[in-house]
């Protein structure tokens, strides 16, 4: 008995049972081999058999090379937070083979190039062997593609063992090539190569499979957080956009470049969005300030090292209080080493950007639907409030593919705010006998404004950044810089109130309240139902925007103890609070991660209840 | 004939009054103020409506002029070094903006030369105003990068560093519109800024502008001293508005005996008259400008006028394909696809 035994009855039980659509298959490659397709075919596929999927790409950064793997996570209960482990390997990469076996629990499944001849390590899992390399050369493919192809090999290994019908396969390959028979044609003749030889040579010993779950997925979308994003800009009437190139949010922009005929003049064919590549980050600000100043919507998309750039035009821009929208889409710190991951690293440095005391609007999207949403809304509260407006999406949320609901389309109109054209700013004058740039005529701290190209004598003024009064002329009198501090500060405050509010889901009974942002969101609701189970009940608020809604304290008071887990190593929403009040947050359990991968729900169980003493 | 009187107004029925900005605050003597009194007097007589023109700065003593003139402009001091990338917003937001940009020898030659040459290689369409003393002015005489080797300061001592000549930057970064002057000559400071305005592209005017607190002694090259006695102009040079009639009856441009002089054909429909005084540089050639730079450098000559000039090519808002019409005036209609479009698309990602 001993070892053998264990492992051998391990390996017995799992097969004895059967496990539907409950599993995470992990194809491990090398990077810009063109796994990529092949990995979208797979989620494309399962989701269209209705199947609740998310795919996840943990890559290097490197063009080529480099090991890198995809997850894809099938869950019938909707789950779709990274899972803590996979069940089934794809293991294509020789480099990070033994690695990429080792990690499989009892029971698992490796699929294997055959010409490896591999040696069978473990004994409780479940091996299968594919011709890999003999299978392309026979299929006479011509030699530049046949590395991609070869990716091909295994959509139809995992397709004859896990069950997914070949004509699904089909459509998800149409669908990921854009409807393009050409390239889906060469594709799907190697994965169908691939699955006759499967189903004639491969014995099915493991007990996972994959079965339609009809109307699963009807209606629904697979997009990623940053194409969601580009779009939603795009309905939200930017007009200008600067941007210069950075994982992970260059995607973001190519979003936009794809869907620009979104924003074509449909008698001349012109664009109503210029998008301009510039020199730099600075540059990239420094053109959309200009363009909100001068009326425009405006917005830019960057990460970590770009924000950095940026800190002297936001700051600027928050006193000089010109619109514009500002997209992080963060990544782990400084560069090199490791951009392409997740973090959640940037929300303190974006909160306070600028010197001198500022504190940026930022929005926190948490799906995206939420990043389609927060495209179109950000520009409003940008030019409503007069302001940068910073959104932070991430690596996880930007980058992978989500399944969701259709968009919903803007349910209020394009809000310009207080912007005085040639007839308002004549009418203004005759209601108060003047107008003044800076001053808070409607107690709200919004001052209105002008902007260039306005036919009306009055209607220009001097913009600086700090040194002016409420006419916007030169002063450095201490009284008339508090006034206007005081002024931005009631702007900020009020904000409170307007900005999208935290979203929040309660149990019954729950003395435990988690409160967190972003991308954080699948995995801690899928950890509520666990840690439900075990006996914990929670209550869930999920913050939406900085500065912060004035029910988060409220949220805070409620609980017996607030658990804060986020994506960084300081606890940087936690900061926050403990910044903003006076009350005791003794309660109040700081769970930072920061790890740069997205977050698992079995971190969030384990940790909550290690704190419960569970 | 006797001289005219000066006009009162100009053809908007405008008091050159109205042209000005709030009272300057610079050093009294500073050559940047009379750089913005060129400005008042040229936009004055070409009865520009100020509605039209925006200014935009840097930082710097010369960032700051923008306040002493036009003060019914819209007005954006912005950050040090980043002015050309505010006028790229600003002119894509609004191409039928002027934009006129003031910035400084460290504004545009240190900290901001990446955006200097970048707004160029786009062909921003704006008069970008150069106000050089070779010094760094607001923050108290320390040496430019437009300081020749050489120069001495108070504090700072002797650079040993070769200057860099914003000119020739110019011109290798793509500017269709390259000038040198004098803020001391004002006559052709107010030429070369006329036929910058009607110039359709970046139009960059270099003005040596003396800094009379920092470097103004006789031996700096960059000191009224110098300027007056060294400075070599190219060309006697007349800016011709179409349908003009040049009201100074002196200035018989007909006379020009033809091959002394070259005409160039602005975008507007004005003409710049060049006649050659001494050397002959036809401003039409790249390579001719940058060999007259080359020279001037090396035998440390002070040539002022239009060194280069090229016909306008596309502006940054052609190149991106923008509609007519001004960004910022388009009505929402044009700006948000429709619900259908929108339904369309997401059955793309079904
Ligand atoms: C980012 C940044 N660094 C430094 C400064 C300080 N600073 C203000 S003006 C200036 C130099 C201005 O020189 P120049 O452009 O030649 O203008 P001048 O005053 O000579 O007209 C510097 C370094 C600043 N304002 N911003
Ligand atoms: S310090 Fe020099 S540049 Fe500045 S205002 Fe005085 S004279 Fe002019
Ligand atoms: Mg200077």
């Amino acid at each position: 008995m001993g070892v053998m035994d264990k492992e051998l009855e391990s390996k017995t039980s799992y097969s004895g049972k059967k496990i539907v659509n409950d599993f995470t298959l992990t194809a491990a490659t090398r990077n810009g081999t063109g796994s990529q397709t092949s990995n979208n075919v797979l989620v494309l596929s399962l989701f269209k058999m209705g199947i609740p999927v998310n795919g996840k790409n943990l890559f290097p950064s490197n063009i080529k090379g480099l090991p890198t793997w995809y997850t894809i996570r099938a869950s019938k209960d909707g789950y779709t937070a990274r899972p803590s482990s996979s069940e089934v390997a794809v293991v294509f990469n020789q480099d990070t083979a033994a690695e990429d076996i080792q990690k499989l629990p009892a029971g698992g499944v490796a699929i294997v190039p055959q010409e490896w001849h591999w040696t069978h390590s473990r004994e409780d899992i479940y091996y299968y062997e594919i011709p890999v390399d003999p299978m392309v050369k026979e299929a006479g493919i011509a030699s530049e593609l046949r590395e991609r192809v070869a990716n091909m090999v295994y959509v139809g290994a995992v397709a004859h063992l896990f069950s997914i019908p070949m004509d699904i396969i089909w459509q998800a390959l149409l669908t990921n090539f854009s409807g393009k028979e050409k390239p889906a044609k060469i594709n799907f003749d190697m994965v169908q190569r691939a699955y006759d030889w499967s189903v004639a040579n491969m014995v099915k010993q493991d007990g996972f499979s994959y079965e339609p779950m009809p109307g699963g997925n009807t209606g629904k979308i697979v997009i990623t957080g940053n194409e969601a994003a580009g779009i939603g800009t795009l309905f939200g009437g930017v007009q200008v956009v600067g941007w210069y190139p950075i994982t992970p949010s260059t995607s973001l922009i190519d979003a936009m470049f794809d869907h620009q005929a979104l924003r074509k003049d449909p008698e001349t064919g012109l664009n109503t969005v210029g998008i301009m590549q510039a020199e730099d980050e600075i540059a990239a600000i420094g053109t959309i300030v200009g363009a909100g100043w001068a009326g425009a919507r405006s917005m830019t998309a960057t990460s970590g090292p770009g924000i950095s750039l940026m800190a002297e035009f936001t700051g600027l821009a928050y006193y000089a209080e010109i619109p514009c929208v500002i997209w992080d889409v963060t990544r782990i710190g400084p560069s090199t080493g490791m951009p392409t991951r997740t973090s959640q690293g940037d929300l303190l440095f974006i909160h306070f950007l600028g010197h001198g005391d500022t504190r940026q609007i930022t929005l926190l999207p948490g799906s995206v639907a939420e990043c389609f949403e927060f495209g179109w809304r950000a520009l409003d509260v940008a030019e409503v409030c007069q302001t940068p407006v910073f959104v932070m999406s991430d690596l996880d949320l930007g980058m992978n593919n989500w399944v969701s609901e259709p968009f919903v389309y803007p349910d209020e109109p394009i809000n310009r705010g207080k912007t005085l054209n040639l007839e308002t700013l004549t009418q203004f004058i005759e209601e108060k006998g003047e107008w003044w740039r800076y001053k808070d005529y409607d107690g709200d701290g919004i001052p209105y404004r002008t902007v260039p190209g306005t036919d009306h004598p009055r209607a220009a003024y001097f913009t600086r950044g700090t040194g002016h009064n409420e006419k916007a002329g030169y002063s450095e009198r201490p009284e008339d810089w508090m006034n206007n501090l005081r002024r931005i500060e009631r702007k900020i405050n009020n904000t409170r109130k307007t900005l999208p509010q935290p979203v929040v889901k309660t149990m019954p009974g729950a003395k435990v309240g988690i409160l967190s942002f972003g991308s954080n969101d699948p995995a801690i609701l899928e950890a509520r139902d666990r840690l439900a189970a075990e006996g914990i009940a929670t209550d869930y608020m999920r913050v939406r925007a900085l500065p912060l809604s004035e029910s988060v304290m409220e949220f805070i008071r409620k609980y017996e103890r607030v658990y804060l887990p986020e994506n960084n190593f300081d606890g940087q929403l936690a900061q926050i609070i403990r910044l903003e009040t006076s009350e005791s947050t003794q309660h109040m359990v700081s769970l930072p991660l920061g790890d740069g991968l997205p977050m698992t729900a079995a971190w969030v169980v384990e940790n909550i209840k290690k704190h419960e003493g569970k | 004939m006797p001289p005219k009187a000066p006009a009162k107004t100009n053809a908007l029925g405008l008091t050159r009054e109205d042209y000005k900005g709030t009272k300057s605050t610079l050093c009294p003597g500073c050559g940047h103020d009379s750089i913005s009194n060129q400005i008042i007097s040229t936009t004055y007589d070409m009865g520009l409506d100020q509605h039209k023109l925006i200014k935009l700065s840097g930082i710097g003593c010369s960032s700051k002029t923008p306040a002493y003139f036009l003060g019914r402009a819209h007005a954006f001091n912005s950050v040090h070094g980043r002015m050309p990338s505010v006028a790229t917003g600003a002119t894509l937001a609004n191409r039928d903006l002027i934009a006129i940009g003031v910035s400084g020898d460290g504004d545009s030659g240190s900290i901001g030369m990446g955006q200097f040459k970048h707004v160029m290689r786009r062909n921003v369409p704006m008069v970008y105003i150069i106000e050089n003393n070779g010094v760094y002015g607001l923050t108290k005489g320390q040496f430019s990068a437009t300081s020749d080797a050489g120069q001495t300061l108070r504090y700072y001592g002797k650079n040993e560093l070769p200057a860099i000549d914003l000119c020739m930057e110019a011109i290798m970064g793509g500017a269709t519109f390259v000038a040198r002057s004098f803020s001391g000559n004002s006559k052709q400071v107010q030429t070369l800024l006329r036929a910058a305005l009607a110039h359709k592209g970046t139009a960059v005017v270099d003005i040596i502008s003396p800094c009379v607190t920092f470097n103004n002694t006789p031996t700096s090259n960059k000191s009224y001293d110098y300027g007056k006695a060294n400075e070599i102009p190219l060309h006697e040079i007349e800016l011709i508005p179409e349908g003009w009639v040049p009201d100074r009856e002196e200035i018989a441009i007909e006379d020009y005996p033809e091959g002394e002089v070259i005409s160039v054909r602005m975008h507007d429909g004005s003409f710049v008259r060049l006649k050659q005084a001494g050397r002959d540089h036809d401003p039409r050639s790249r390579i001719g400008a940058l060999t007259l730079l080359e020279n001037a450098q090396m035998e440390q000559l002070f040539i002022t006028g239009l060194l280069y000039y090229e016909e306008p090519r596309p502006t940054l808002a052609d190149t991106l394909r923008l509609v007519e019409a001004p960004l910022a005036h388009l009505p929402e209609e044009k700006l948000r696809p429709s619900k259908e479009t929108l339904a369309n698309l997401m059955t793309e990602f079904m």
